[in-house]
């Protein structure tokens, strides 16, 4: 066989692998009538790796994301329900509800899922919103604290964040936070387990690409917390991380560990400009 | 009664007479199958959602028995006629003999 021919074999085993390449230019608009941003320039401290930034959504396939773009279908939703009915009940010694302080979720906590992690001046670190949510709990309704990755907080993380949807994720990379930032970004291009992979491996070098059955997203975080088609339950960034980690065949950091916590703020970070998904859906 | 049940319904607000709609419908329940056993090995007792129907006008649109291996939260989605404006009523059946019901109005415009 000759040259010519071989290369238009070449052209034709390529073509297949092409469509599963990149994101896919689908919209989400959530309800007809959230529009989300999943494709930004990318963040400022990216420059030099890539362009564009995309939510995890535009990386699925189309059943899965149709049940993102009508809340009735996502299955988070349900959670979110959930968690408040626990926002209005009171608990713990002090017999406070999330309400007493914060009355109405919908207007206390819009905007806030999208600065989180920062930093906190009065405890002096930096705080993700599950840290948040259990000092609430531990310090101001002297109730039990919640799991970090548990269903209730993945719940509360849920309806908390539902409030921002839309809105781009703008956490705070300087000042106080910045050394955190750091030691995330040193964690994200650490090398573990005995697959030696860092997340820039797969999530910076290969997005896109399959990894065997999956197609690897940006590992991007603004949707979080999720909603798994493979555990039917909303799973929480540590979570995620705890499992990535793992698929590395590495011994890995304990959720809401100093580590993950430099770790979210860093990928969240890098997914300036995202609008918030959350509660998303993803396999 | 099984805990955090609660209906959902999503029926438009307003269809053209004689328009076929969708409905879809959703309620959260564990839909306990009756096969699992706890961490002693005694059996789960069943708890399910045994029946759903839906009415509109009195008149019975779709009655649906449901199974053990229904699962979790069970989602049904159908089409309806509507021939005038009115008001559909969704009702779902628990073993334990709770019976919870949502309405929907829809008019003709």
């Amino acid at each position: 066989m000759n040259y010519k021919s071989w290369t238009a074999i070449a052209v034709l085993a390529a073509a297949p692998i092409a469509a599963f390449a990149d994101a896919d230019e689908d919209a989400l608009v959530v309800n007809g009538e959230i529009e989300m941003i999943t494709q930004a320039a990318a963040p400022d401290h990216l420059s030099d790796v890539m362009d564009e930034v995309y939510s995890g959504w535009r990386f699925r396939s189309d059943e899965t994301q149709a049940l993102q773009m009508d809340d009735f279908d996502n299955p988070a939703m349900i959670f979110v329900d959930q968690a408040m009915e626990k926002w209005d009940t009171a608990e713990g010694t002090a017999g406070k509800s999330c309400a007493d302080c914060h009355g109405d979720a919908e207007e206390s906590m819009a905007g806030v899922r999208v600065v989180y992690p920062k930093w906190n001046e009065s405890a002096g670190e930096v705080r993700t919103l599950a840290m948040q949510i259990n000092d609430c709990r531990e310090n101001q309704m002297g109730a039990e604290k919640w799991k970090y990755t548990g269903g209730s907080m993945a719940a509360m993380e849920a309806l908390i964040s539902v409030q921002s949807r839309g809105m781009p994720v703008n956490v705070a990379t300087n000042g106080p936070a910045q050394s955190t930032w750091e030691a995330g970004k040193e964690l994200y291009y650490t090398r573990t387990g005995q697959l030696e992979l860092s997340c820039a491996n797969c999530h910076e070098d290969n997005y896109g690409n399959m990894i065997r059955a999956d197609h690897l997203s940006q590992g991007q975080i603004n949707g979080f917390p999720v909603y798994r088609l493979k555990n039917t339950k909303l799973n929480t960034a540590h979570a995620r991380f705890k499992g990535c980690v793992r698929d590395t065949r590495a011994e890995t950091y304990s959720p809401g560990s100093p580590e993950f916590i430099a770790l979210e703020l860093y990928v969240a970070s890098r997914g300036n400009g995202l609008s918030v998904e959350a509660p998303s859906v993803r396999n | 009664m099984a805990s955090g049940v609660k209906p959902r319904v999503k029926v438009p607000k307003t269809a053209a007479a004689g328009e076929v709609i969708t409905i879809k419908t959703l309620i959260s329940h564990q839909m306990e199958s009756g096969q699992r056993k706890d961490k002693e090995g005694n059996v789960i007792p069943r708890s399910i959602i045994n029946r759903f129907t839906c009415d509109f006008n009195g008149q019975n649109v779709i009655d649906v028995t449901l199974e053990p291996a229904i699962s979790t939260n069970p989602y049904f989605q159908f089409e309806a006629t509507v021939p005038e404006a009115g008001e559909f009523v969704f009702t779902w059946y628990d073993d334990d003999g709770s019976v919870y019901d949502t309405k929907k109005q829809i008019a003709i415009g």
